[in-house]
This record gives C-alpha cells, structure tokens and sequence, in this order.
C-alpha cells in the first residue's frame, strides 16, 4: 500500500482519504470527507494496485456516497480516495470525429487520448427553451414510411421502441446511412452511443459506418455488456456532450443513435436500489422521468447557430409492453416514437413499423407546402385514416368472415395489404425519394372510392390522385 | 425586514440541501446556498439543522459552504411587464437570462421577474385626501395593446393618500401613492408581491355561468367549461394534450392566458413562442402574446423548481383576475408537478403512500384547482373576475386508475378524456365523448340558450343518445357482421360516423376550421341531428338505409366545416339535405323526410 499512496501522492499532491466505512454494491461510504463537493469525481486506489475513479452521490460533513466506476471486484475497505476537486468532464475539439471511447472516456481504438481541446461537464446545462428554434426542417431518410408518415425533423427526438430480435439496429442503421448523405455543402456527424451492447452489436454498428465511409465523421461511445453497469450512466452522456460541441459549437448537423436505453434504465435502477432509495413503479426511481429528460432534451436546434443535433435512441420494451416504465417516460418526453410489430416482422415485412401508435409530433412543421410537397400532411392523414380502418376490417373478418363485411369494409381490407406490401415494405439498401414515397402513397389510397378520401381537399386530389394523371 | 443570518452547508443530496447554524429559521424562508447564492427554500426544521429545496442544480456543492436566510418568504413580483414574458419555474425571464448567459442556463443568476430599467405611462385615478382599502384601484398602465393593467392597494393595506405623483411614466419602483395608514407612511408602487403558496383574497365568490367558448366543438358543446371553473385534461403520450391546450391557449374567449409548461418539452415551448407571436387578436390586429404569460419549466430544468412553477402561475392569473379580467391558467402537465412532490418527498425520506407519492398529494392538488372562480375583487370600482384552471394530467401507461388522475377527477368539474384509439385514427381533438363529463353542461345552456338557440340543448342531448347507441351497435357490429344489422341500426352508424367526421373531428392548425363559431356550431348539430331524425323516419318506412348512405350530401356534411362561407354553407347544405330526403321520400311514395 505504502508504494501506492507514494505513487499517488506524488502524482496528484493535496488531501486524501483512506479507508471506507461500507462498500455495497459498487457504492463506497467514507467517513469524515467533509472536502468532497456533490458530483465530484474521485480517483480511488485499492490494494490491488489499480486506479478507479468515482463520482459523489451525497456530500456531507460526516459521511460521503462514493459510486464506483468501473469494477468493484478486489476492492476492500482499506482504499484511498481522492478528490480531484472537479465534476466529470470531458474534452471536446474536432480531434473526437474518428474516435472510439469507452464509458469512462479512455480510447478504445488504440490511439493516445484526447489531450486538446475543452474541458466540458458531461451533465451539460439545460437549453433555454427561449433560445431554441422550433425544429422544421424535414430530413430525408429514404425509408417510405419514416418520410411519408412520421417524417422526421433536424433537432427532434425521435425513439425506436422494439422489441429483442426485431430489426431495429438495421432500421437506425439504414436511416444513419441514408439521411446523412443528402445536405451538400453541409457538415454532418454521427455519434453513437453503445449502451450495454452485447460485442455483436457494437460490431454491427461500426461495420455498417464503415462501409459507407460515415466512420470518419462519428464518434463512438461504447459501454458493452460486460462493463460495469454504472458507466452506462455516463455514456449517454459523454456522447451528448460531444454531439452538443460537434452541433452548436462546430456548426454540424448531428445525428445521434442511442442504443439500447433499456440498459441504462436498468442500470439507473440498480444504482437506486443499492442506495436504497423509495422504488417507483417496476422498482424503477421515481426520478426517472426527470433523469431521462436529461438525456432526451439536449435535442435541439439554437436560434442564430448552424447546427442541429438530432436524437434517434433505442429503447427494447421488456416484454414488448408498450406501457412499460421505460417506453412510457420516454414516450412522455420524446417528439413522437416509431413503433415495430412483431406480427409485421413475422410476415416478413421490413421495416416492421406499427404506424398506428407511431408518431412524429414535428412532422406538420416540417413537411407541406414549400418544404416538401403541399400533399404531404393530407396524404398521411389519409393513409393512417384508411389504414386503421382496414386493421379494424380485418379484425372484424377475423370473426365474422370477410364474406360478412359490407363492401366498403371489404375494400378497406384490401387497401390495408396493399399498403403493407407497397408502401411499408422496403429494402435495407433502398433509398426512395420523397416524390416516389408520395406516389406510392396515392398509389395505394387509389384503392378506395374517391369519396372516401375525405381528408384530403378536393382540390389536392384533383391535381395528385393518380386518376387525374 | 429581518437581517440576513448565514449558516453552513452540511450535506448535500440532490436537489435537498440540509444546513446549520441559523437560529429561528421558518418553515417556506427563502435562503441563497453556497458561493454561487443558489436559490432554495426551507422544508424540513429539525433540531438545529434544517433542509432546504434548492431550484437550482446542485452539483459542484460543499459541506461548508455558506447559506443565507433572508427571512422572507416565496413571493411573485406582481406587475406590469408580467404579460408577453417567458418566465422560468422561480420567476425570472428567460429572455434575461438568455442575455446574460447565451443559449444555455447557468448556475446562480439573479433576475428580477419585472424588469427595473423599463418605464410605463401612468395614469393616476386618486388625489390627495382619498381614502384608498384593499384592492382599490389607484391607477392605470396600458401594459400592452390588448390589455390595461389596473394598479391595485395590496390586500391588508389601506389609509388616506397624502401624496400621489402626477401622470407620467415612471419605473415599477418608484412611488406613486404614499399612504397615511394611521400613523405610518406607506407607498405604493406599480410593483406589489405576494407569497406565491397563498391565494390572493377576494370579496366573494359567485357562480359560474358564463361558457369559455373555445372554439372547439367537442368541448363547447358537448363537454363545456364554465369561465371560473376546472377541467383535467388526462391521456397517455401522443393523444394531443399538448395541441389541444395550445389550441385553447390561442382561441379561446379569455382575456388573459397564463401557460405553465411544466416538466414538459422545450421545443414546445419555441413553439408556442411562435405561434403566440404570429397569431393575432381579431379585435385589434396585436399578437396574442401581448395577453398572455408563459411560465417555461421544461423537464430537464431542476426539479424542484417545477413544484414552484405552479404556484407562481396561480398567483400571476389570480392577480389579472383581480384586475377585474377572465383569466385562464393552463399547467401542462400537473402529472409532472406531482412527480416533483414525490421526488422531494422521498429525498427528505418522508414515508411514501401510494406509488411512492407523499400522503398530501390529494391535499396539494384540491388546493391548487380551488385558486380556480369567479370572484367579485376586493376595492373599488366594482369588478368581477374569474379564473378558470386547466390541468393536463399524463398518466403512467395511459391508465386513469393511478392516483393523480384519479385525485385529480375528485376535485375538477368537467373531464376532456384522450382517448388513445382515437389518436391511433389521427382523429383530433382526441376526447373520448363516452368517457368525458362536464358539471357545467346545464349551468352554461342558459347562455347558449339566449345568445345562440332555445333549441341547442335539445341538438346537444339528442346528439349525445346517437353517440352512445352507435357505441352500443358498434360492440353488437363486431360480433355478428355489419351487414347483418338492421336498417335503422345502420342509420345510426352513419348518423354516428356523420358526427364524428362532420363535427367532433377538428383538426386544422390553419384556416376555416380552426375556431369554430357557437352559431355554426349550433347550425352543424341542427344538421347532423335533423338529417338523422328525418332518415329515421324514412327507413322506418322501408327506405333502405342504403339509399340513404349513398346520397352525396351525406359526404359534403362531413366536409362543411372546412367551407370558407361558414355558417352560409351549413345552412344552404341543410336545405340540401332536407331536399334530398324529401326526394327520396317521394321516390318510396313515403310521407315524412321533408321540412315540416
């Protein structure tokens, strides 16, 4: 131990602390450290010879909560902490784009770390609200029924709710590679954040950017599976606080996949629970809401600045529940949500995506007349107007036969497959234009008696209803 | 005013600071924490240590750093410069903020809620020897185009003017009354506060009769609101709460509007922003932002100010409402608040109740509906407000069974239910009409009855038994197969779908639609429920209810709403209507089915 602290102190002179008076889990109580500040980062050192770093939960005059980052295995009660009088920070510059790091911020990619360049918190600071521009332009991502029905806009957020073995990678994937190729003369990145992946998903993910080049202009933050479940707290973060500089400060447009979110909300979990806090519902803290909005609201666009970040995180719903905590808060604090089916991916339908309880709340503002095609807001209400009806046709035919339906019904049945096949369906390589999707879309609304048609101005349909062609 | 005392800081968890070493601190006191005078307020006394709620993010805080009481409580600056302002959770405009910090909130800024630097045109309405009580108004500012800001003695002041500046424009700090108030001096400024926890008193309370026309036919006539009275707006996420509380913020008949956004998203604040600065009042061509308030808490802003948010909005409308003005205050979304009561609840490790909420949950939220009124003011002239309070309510899943909906609905007198089928359908406004009520429904049809038709509550009750049979044949439809149904059971379904598309449906942001007036919406009923009661009686003479469905007004009832001409149209396509049925009746050789 003496050969530790000597090392240690003479890395990094000033006061310390030695032996806790708990360690539970990967928390650690310290008697008597009235120095520590609330949210202040501390190097650990156990007799193992390794150094930790940890984060206060609870400052006090007779008693610190210490979280530890990184493994607790080999550390006992005889350890020494030490402040390092700062909050977590990270440092951002232009260096980042290419780079890979863990959730501790320690590259992963083989190279030195980042040495240039601010030092930023990684819990940011909320956005003035008044500052903000309402996000409205339309981002083009190939896939029909993203641009057609749940078009999504620079600085929205924007969640995949999924379910385990469903195609939501390849889907955030195909958009990642899709929307960042448009937008000549503009700068875009990615930024991926790796949540509890498993070394697959990771894998895919960085396979997928390399192969369209994207790789040079992301910046990866991975926490796998087998890293300590604590860290998933900060990756999201770490990738927010980059995304933020890349975006406001460098002026870039700034797509950000998050994934899997579940995973962090476990981790939130086991660290309120280890605390021993009052559990909320599923056990989940009932600060959760507020932790995730955090996270969700570093969204945005600046009024007066270039850049926008972009939000698409992932979130698996255990159980495929819908109302569970963690799709549920998220789908309180994101600007809509993109819902897949099990039963559509069982048909073999690709991108698997449940429009009916899907939504994108910025869509009015960013699509219609003089930013996409005056039709476009009309055409959606239209199909998810004849969509539902033909889900509820075919639940009805399910029962009473589709012999019994009346022949409007029968005719909404029809459209309902029609649309699946024409319009939902796509390749993972297949890129549609916006004016193809919106053709697709009368295609199959050409299915039904014009009359029926009632969300859409007479006028609109006399100039696009392909009959008037 | 008590001197600052300073004591320490001695633990710090979150939003929850606990401190010691200041003798005879109160319950509600504000304090300023540590080196950066972050702003907190007490909650918990226990021996000599106490807790205070910081509403600012903590981190970076030390046991040791100093805390300053300053013996006063939680007050709102009451004043002109209040409307077209964005304020935050604690009172301070965010557009100052914003000047001073850039695009993101820092850490300890204090700015006052009513700018000092700004001077308003006052008019004096007192002389020297009045004699001024409570509420009585002793001058005016025109704060903005739209709206003139009555100057009112705070409650619990009154005495005999012995100075009273001239007209002129003048700071909200400077004096413009001084008071002999039985010995001592007291002057009155434009500016006033008031504990933002405590409800403003009035003279009385009167009954609410008086409809807030919002606009929106689902809730005008089906489901209305009295001026000065309370709706819970409860639904999961994406049924429209947010779109629908905009809409009424921007349409509805209410002087003024004070919007809380608590907890909730920041780009909807931007734009709302927006749309306030782009929409003007028909009346005078001014931008509605010019009548109304925003209080911005957003969800990532700290917790603990999102509890105080609340309170700062009821005390801002109740004050307008004092004024003499129809006051309406939207909180999106109460659910949000609860949630911070909870989380402060639980970190000063008060035993949780229900769901982990504390056990004064329902007491919290029955004190916050009864700011809602109408009221006769305290003072002079005479003048009547009322304050009407609209709270969305997010339950966890979209169940209305957990326990702030279910308190909520304990204290409210009407409830717009959102429906998530209905949102899945896209149809907007997304009120479920089986699920809503309203206790106001006959209170206000002595209203519609003078001002638009005797017969509109007949239209309204007869349109409701449509709605709620088709449900039933609809859940008989779904077992057996439409096409087995009877003719008149039909009918109703087309009566019902009629309804629903032609009238309830409402969704345009820009255009025809978007207000509806309560003479074409009376016009709508009467022609939606005379078509149904005509065919009814022509399908009960066997003409096939077929016949009846394919008639081509039968589309354009759906549509008529979107027609520029307005009431004109509803009208000619009631007569169209009538016609065609006649016709049909003549075809079948059927008497009935024409205008009587």
């Amino acid at each position: 131990m003496s050969d530790l602290l000597e090392r240690a102190l003479h890395r990094y002179p000033g006061k310390m602390y030695r032996g806790a008076s708990e360690l539970r889990g990967s928390l650690l109580v310290l008697e008597g450290a009235p120095d520590l500040a609330y949210g202040e980062v501390v190097r650990i050192y156990g007799e193992d010879g390794r150094e930790r770093l940890g984060r206060v939960l609870e400052a006090g005059v007779d008693r610190a909560l210490i979280e530890v980052l990184g493994d607790v295995e080999g550390l006992s009660t005889d350890v020494l902490v030490k402040p390092t009088g700062s909050t977590f920070k990270v440092r951002v510059s232009e260096e980042l784009l290419g780079r890979m790091f863990n959730g501790r911020f320690e590259p992963i990619d083989g190279h030195p770390p980042v040495v240039h360049g601010e030092l930023r918190d990684i819990t940011g600071a909320p956005m003035n609200p008044v500052s903000r521009e309402h996000p409205s332009q339309f981002i083009q991502t190939g896939v029909s029924v993203i641009d057609g029905m749940l078009s999504l806009v620079r600085g929205q957020k924007l969640p995949i709710f999924s379910v385990s073995g469903l195609p939501h990678d390849l889907l955030a994937a195909q958009i990642a590679r899709q929307a960042t190729v448009r937008g000549e003369g503009e700068s875009f990145a990615v930024v991926f954040a790796g949540i509890g992946l498993t070394r697959d998903e990771a894998g895919f993910f960085i396979e997928q950017f390399k192969e369209t080049g994207a790789i040079e202009r992301m910046v990866a933050v991975i926490n796998l599976a087998e890293d300590p479940p604590i860290e998933r707290l900060l990756t999201p973060r770490i990738a927010l606080t980059v995304a933020e500089y890349l975006a406001f400060d460098m002026g870039m447009h700034v797509l950000t996949i998050m994934t899997d979110m579940t995973n962090y909300c476990e981790a939130l979990r086991e660290l309120s629970a280890a605390r021993g806090e009052v559990p909320g519902r599923l056990g989940y803290p009932g600060y959760m809401y507020s932790d995730l909005a955090t996270i969700y609201e570093r969204a945005g666009v600046i009024r007066g600045r270039r850049g926008s970040l972009t939000l698409l995180p992932i979130v698996t719903m255990p159980g495929g529940d819908l109302r569970h905590p963690i799709p549920d808060l998220t789908g309180y604090i994101t600007e809509g949500q993109v819902i897949l089916s099990q039963d559509l991916h069982a048909r073999g339908i690709y991108p698997p995506v449940n429009v009916l309880p899907s939504l994108s709340r910025l869509m009015r503002a960013g699509v219609g007349a003089g930013k996409t095609r005056e039709d476009h807001t009309y055409v959606a209400d239209q199909l998810y107007d004849a969509y539902s009806r033909g889900v509820r046709a075919r639940d009805l035919a399910r029962v009473v036969g589709a012999i019994n339906l009346s022949e409007r019904l029968r005719r909404y049945l029809k459209f309902a497959d029609a649309f699946e096949q024409e319009f939902l369906s796509q390749g993972f390589y297949e890129n549609r234009s916006l004016e193809e999707t919106l053709d697709r879309a009368w295609r199959v609304l050409s299915l039904l008696p014009e009359e029926e048609l009632v969300r859409i101005p007479v006028e609109i349909i006399k100039k696009y209803h392909p009959s008037y062609r | 005013m008590a001197q600052p005392r300073v004591g320490r800081v001695v633990r710090v968890a979150g939003p929850i600071v606990e401190g010691e070493g200041i003798e005879g601190i109160e319950m509600g006191e504000v304090v300023y924490v540590g080196y950066e005078q972050l702003l907190g307020e007490v909650v918990r006394i226990s021996g000599g240590r106490f807790s205070a709620q910081v509403y600012e993010d903590t981190e970076g805080l030390r046991p040791g750093e100093p805390i300053v009481a300053t013996g006063r409580p939680f007050v709102v600056e009451l004043g002109p410069g209040l409307l077209a302002s964005v304020i935050d959770g604690i009172g301070r405009p965010l557009k100052m903020i914003e000047e001073r910090m850039g695009p993101f909130i820092g850490r300890g800024l204090r700015v006052n809620t009513l700018p000092r630097d700004r001077r308003w045109e006052y008019r004096p309405l007192v002389k020297r020897g009045d004699e001024l009580g409570p509420g009585d108004v002793f001058g005016v500012v025109q704060e903005t185009p739209l709206v003139e800001h009555r100057l009112m003695v705070p409650p619990e002041v009154h005495g005999v003017v012995v100075d009273a500046a001239p007209e002129g424009s003048y700071a909200v700090d400077e004096p413009l009354v001084t008071l002999d108030a039985g010995g001592s001096k007291v002057e009155l400024t434009m500016k006033q506060e008031w504990p933002a926890r405590r409800p403003r008193p009035y003279a009385e309370r009167l009954p609410c009769k008086t409809p807030l026309i919002t606009g929106q036919r689902v809730i005008d006539t089906l489901f209305p609101v009295a001026k000065g009275g309370t709706v819970a707006i409860p639904g999961g996420f994406g049924t429209g709460k947010t779109v629908t509380l905009h809409k009424i913020s921007m349409y509805s008949d209410s002087k003024i509007v004070v919007y809380i956004g608590c907890g909730e998203r920041g780009n909807e604040v931007a734009e709302m922003l927006e749309g306030f600065s782009e929409l003007v009042d028909p009346a005078t061509g001014r931008p509605i932002m010019e009548r109304s308030v925003i209080i911005a808490n957003t969800s990532n802003m700290p917790v603990s100010a999102r509890e105080a948010s609340i309170h700062i909005g009821a005390t801002i409308a109740e004050y307008y409402r004092d004024q003499g003005y129809d006051v309406t205050l939207i909180a999106d979304s109460t659910s949000r608040w609860a949630e911070a009561l909870r989380e402060v609840g639980s970190r000063l490790g008060e035993l949780p109740v229900e769901e982990g909420y504390p056990a004064y949950l329902p007491d919290s939220i029955a004190r916050f509906y009864e700011r809602a009124g109408r009221v006769k003011a305290l003072g002079r002239p005479e003048r009547f407000g009322s304050l009407t309070i609209i709270g969305a309510v997010s339950p966890p899943g979209g169940d209305f069974s957990e326990p702030v909906t279910v308190y909520t609905l304990r204290f409210v007198g009407c409830m717009w239910a959102l429906d998530t089928e209905l949102a899945y359908r896209r149809h907007f406004p997304a009120i479920n009409w089986m699920r809503s009520f309203s206790r106001y429904a006959e209170e206000v049809e002595k209203w519609w009855s003078e001002n638009v038709s005797p017969e509109f509550a007949r239209y309204r009750r007869k349109a409701l038994q449509i709605l709620s049979l088709a449900s039933e044949i609809e859940s008989i439809a779904s077992i057996v197969g439409e096409s087995a149904l009877p003719d008149e059971q039909r009918l109703v379904l087309l009566a019902a779908e009629v309804l629903r598309e032609g009238f309830l449906r409402q969704v345009a942001l820009r255009g025809e639609d978007t207000f509806c007036e309560p003479v074409k919406q009376f016009w709508l009923l009467k022609l939606m429920v005379d078509f149904f009661d005509k065919a009814y009686e022509l399908v009960r003479s066997r003409v096939p209810a077929e016949e009846i469905a394919s008639l081509p007004a039968v589309h354009v009832m759906q549509r008529v709403k979107e027609d520029e001409r307005g009431v004109e149209a509803v009208r000619e396509l009631y007569e169209r209507v009538m016609r065609d049925l006649k016709g049909l009746a003549e075809k079948y050789g059927v008497s009935g089915g024409g205008r009587e």
